[in-house]
């Protein structure tokens, strides 16, 4: 504990700093929750100049911070670090500018995902990303994580609709990168800082784009014998040119498992496809007729399309609610996040049944089955001896399994402290080296989330600085050119 | 050039002949020029481990690097002092991985857009991205670039398509990032870093795209107005209307022209039905068939009569292209021919024709003034060199310039790739 830096964070966060050790449990974990360590203390600011101070006195103490949002991170990202502070941007949470006329809205990072919706939907758009946790967390998170969702098959990406963000470097000064415009001369900053799991800096302001609400929306369930089969019937409705807002897959574990929590309704079947297009009205309707058809001629045996918003929130609530209701089946379960290329899904899917049988525990299966997306929850009860063991080795290889066959080993939950002994199965050593160079310009002391994303900490050595002639250049024995 | 420089050419040639060995080498000449300057060497390597060796070796011996693919956009950036040693991605002209299936590809960044899209075309796909001169433009090139058309509104710019690239560094490191799979959030997004870097950090030696299907149909309306505030209030009706269009843009000059050029993607009920909905949009103005392709509007700029034409990218808030338009008209009326291309993602580009484009430098610095509040920008594309010498042809670089060359000092510690060409002499 050191009393003087303790006494300088309270003279820049007032009352907004928690130090007694009951309080600060609150902040040991994030959403995954087998990684705990107790800050050393909490502080949450109110304004980007308090976060600036902030930081500044972590640069000049040498102590590391991690930033915050809602929590709800399923990869430990914002897991406290031992003899750090944590940030937490809760209280930066107001919507700065709407600015409908040009699709813009500019909002504090503790502004919550679906309020950015909700607060643009009178004038008919919405903010594309939905993370399903989308009515917890925050748009700093989804920032640091560069979060997804289902809808991200048509619409993109977190980075997709970040323009410019302000950040505060691990150096304490307040930059802006990216702007409200698109290509602002430089490097695309934004880009590199989206996704970087708070590894760089923390962020104080985001310029998002919305997206005009598309004429119609239609939301289609489909059943089928098997996960093969809908996996076939996902490829014949991609191939046949169309994309989709989302295509979503269930196995019928999480079936069960959602209808036990939510009672969506849905059929019980082995494959379960949702599938939602939108656009103007004449285009869908043409759409949606092909999509049936690609369904039938896979043999789905029902198929349902919503026919009200109500329905088809119904049916999506389903969808959403399926890691929490994973509770219903299971004492204990581990959520994976693995990508794979559409095409291979048949094959790891077996592939996962085989290993699942092997190991002796249930897998049961969520996908964005679009973009390949793959979320296998792993279930197993810890009070049985081992048995939490072997359920993390199966989730373990269910991982191995996607990237061999070509794919990554997270889609949108992050690396942060779980996967990255990963990076190294999924990144040769000169690639995360190269990596390691972002890390070094923006924060070469290791203050900012250290510990996280890359196996090993970086040695942000003494780079040689611009070039110097040799001094046999200089005096003309030796010249280049 | 000293006599002793020409002879340390020489060896630099002997040692690059043991390390380019199936590729090309030869001494650089006056069709090398990059921004004017000419390059003492150029190279082809053959692939990347000859790209490797040759970059190692440059930056050992601090030898000046200018990175080329199909040359189009050479001009653009600053220009640079001295260039030693150009390379070429010539010979990265193949496709790597195609898996239509999975809607994606890894190419080498030596081909050409066109290769590329015909290529995929037989698949029904595209890489949707409609950069300039497609039959030259490299892979590699559009990206260092980070050139876009009239598809971005749609699929959005090279940042949203790319989604994995493998770039060589100054010490020779090959170095991959991204992945194969259209959604991955593994590590830092370097493909993006890369995307618009003008080859300042490595250079590019494949990427991977993702692709989209070609469009079953796609219909072009071209609407004329003789009022400016109209032609921008119609644009700006469709973009907050239920028609999802895969381009739209204004075309004014000093002529006095202004066209509207709206594109519609889609299955046939689609089109149509947005069509008529535009139509409804256009009020009194009446559609017409549009002659030749507009959305080679942005080549046509280039293709002025005058190479003293002075090109600019400008960059604002799809509400101020109006106001932008007139500031240019009022500007430039009196002393220059001039054409606007203005995209409704409020992207567009500006060519200033006249005799002598240098004097017009303190207009571009007007246009920034006025631009520079809602965070708007304009950039020189192309221009004579009295003009690059009376202004930075990037425009203000923001606050964080010191953070994008400790990046470059990260990646390139002795400044040999494309040296002061980039944003604020990096």
């Amino acid at each position: 504990m050191n009393p003087a830096f303790l006494k300088a964070l309270r003279s820049l966060a007032g009352e907004g700093l928690i130090t007694a050790r009951e309080e600060l449990r609150t902040y040991e974990c994030d959403g995954l929750t087998n990684f705990r360590v107790v800050p050393l203390a909490v502080v949450l600011p109110s304004t980007a100049e308090q976060v600036q101070g902030i930081v500044r006195l972590c640069a000049q103490e040498h102590i590391a911070f991690v930033a915050r949002g809602s929590g709800t991170g399923l990869s430990g990202g914002a897991l406290p670090v031992e003899g750090g502070i944590v940030i937490s941007l809760s209280r930066l949470n107001r919507v700065l500018n709407l600015d409908i006329l040009n699709a813009r809205v500019m909002v504090e990072p503790g502004v919550i995902n679906a309020a950015v919706s909700q607060g643009v939907a009178p004038y008919g758009y919405f903010y594309a990303p939905d993370p399903s946790s989308q009515s917890v967390c925050s748009i700093g998170g989804n920032v640091a994580e560069n979060s997804g969702g289902a809808h991200c098959l048509k619409y993109g990406f977190t980075t997709t609709h970040v323009l410019g963000l302000e950040v505060v470097l691990p150096d304490g000064s307040l930059v802006q990168l990216g702007g409200n415009t698109l290509d602002t001369p430089g490097y695309d900053l934004p880009g590199v800082f989206v996704g970087s799991e708070g590894t760089l800096g923390v962020t104080t302001k985001v310029m998002l784009r919305i997206v005009k609400r598309p004429e119609v929306i239609q939301t289609l369930l489909a059943a089928f014998d098997s996960t093969a089969a809908a996996g076939a019937a996902v490829s014949d409705i991609i191939a046949s040119g169309v994309l989709p807002a989302a295509i979503e897959m269930m196995d019928n574990l999480a079936i069960q498992a959602a209808e036990a929590a939510v009672h969506a309704g849905y059929p019980n079947c082995g494959g379960l496809l949702l599938v939602e297009l939108d656009g103007p009205a004449a285009e869908v309707e043409a759409l949606i007729a092909r999509v049936k058809e690609k369904c039938l001629h896979n043999r789905a045996w029902e198929i349902r399309v919503a026919q009200s918003e109500a329905e088809r929130i119904v049916i999506w609530k389903g969808r959403k609610a399926a890691f929490a209701a994973m509770g219903r089946v299971s004492p204990n379960y581990i959520v994976q996040d693995g990508v794979i290329p559409r095409t291979a899904l048949p094959q790891v899917m077996d592939e996962i049944v085989r290993l699942s049988a092997a190991a002796g525990l249930r897998v049961a299966n969520v996908f964005h089955a679009g973009d390949g997306n793959l979320h296998p929850l792993v279930l197993y009860d810890r009070r049985i001896e081992g048995q939490e063991q072997d359920a993390e080795e199966l989730s373990a290889e269910i991982l191995r399994t996607c990237v061999r066959a070509g794919g990554s080993i997270t889609g949108e939950h992050g690396v942060g402290n779980d996967k990255k002994m990963f990076m190294s199965e999924m990144f040769a050593e000169p690639d995360l080296q190269t990596m390691q160079l972002v890390r070094c310009a923006f924060d070469p002391d290791h203050i900012s989330n250290p510990g996280k994303v890359f196996p090993r900490t970086p040695l942000c050595a003494e780079r040689p600085g611009p070039y110097v002639p040799h001094p046999l250049e200089i005096s003309g024995e030796a010249q280049f050119f | 050039m000293p006599e002793s420089a020409k002879a340390t050419s020489a060896q630099a040639l002997d040692t690059l002949r043991t390390i380019v060995v199936e590729g090309d080498l030869r001494q650089g000449s006056d069709a090398d020029t990059v921004c004017g300057v000419a390059p003492e060497l150029y190279a082809e390597p053959a692939n990347e481990t000859e790209l490797a060796r040759v970059l190692e070796y440059a930056n050992r011996e601090g030898i000046l690097v200018a990175p080329c693919g199909g040359g189009t956009k050479l001009n653009w950036g600053n220009a640079p002092q001295i260039v030693d040693l150009k390379i070429s991605t010539a010979k990265f002209n193949h496709i790597i991985e195609y898996a239509p299936g999975d809607m994606t590809v890894t190419v080498g960044s030596g081909l050409t857009i066109a290769q590329l899209q015909n290529a995929l075309c037989d698949h029904r796909q595209r890489l949707a991205l409609d950069p300039l001169w497609p039959e030259r433009a490299t892979v590699g090139g559009v990206i260092a670039a980070n050139d876009s058309g009239s598809l971005r509104l749609r699929y959005g710019g090279v940042r949203d398509l790319i989604i994995g690239i493998t770039v060589v560094l100054p010490d020779g490191t090959i170095a991959a990032s991204g992945g194969k799979v259209v959604k991955n959030v593994a590590g830092y997004d370097l493909p993006k870093l890369m995307s618009g870097a003008l080859g300042t950090l490595g250079i590019i030696s494949r990427a991977v795209f993702r692709l989209h299907p070609l469009p079953e149909k796609s219909h072009t309306l071209n609407f004329s107005f003789l009022d400016r505030e109209r032609a921008n209030d119609f644009m700006l009706a469709i973009t907050d209307s239920i028609v999802v269009p895969t381009g739209l843009q204004i075309r004014t000059a000093s002529d006095g022209k202004i066209e509207v050029d709206v594109r519609i993607d889609g299955i046939a009920a689609g089109v149509a039905a947005q069509t008529e909905t535009v139509c409804k949009l256009a009020g009194e103005a009446n559609p017409a068939e549009p002659s030749g392709d507009p959305w080679r509007a942005r080549e046509e700029l280039w293709n002025s009569s005058r190479a003293s034409a002075a090109i600019c990218k400008l960059s604002m808030l799809p509400s101020q292209l109006s106001s932008t338009a007139e500031f240019v008209r009022e500007g430039l009326s009196q002393n220059a021919d001039w054409s606007l291309l203005m995209h409704s993602t409020g992207l567009a580009w500006l060519r200033i024709d006249a005799t002598d484009s240098a004097q017009f430098a303190d207009f571009i610095s007007s246009l920034r003034v006025f631009l520079a509040p809602a965070s708007g920008t304009a950039v020189v594309l192309q221009g004579p060199a009295a003009l690059r010498q009376k202004i930075d042809v990037w425009g203000a670089a923001g606050n964080a310039l010191p953070l994008m060359k400790r990046i470059k000092e990260q990646f390139d510690p002795r400044g040999i790739l494309n040296r002061g060409r980039f944003v604020g002499g990096i």
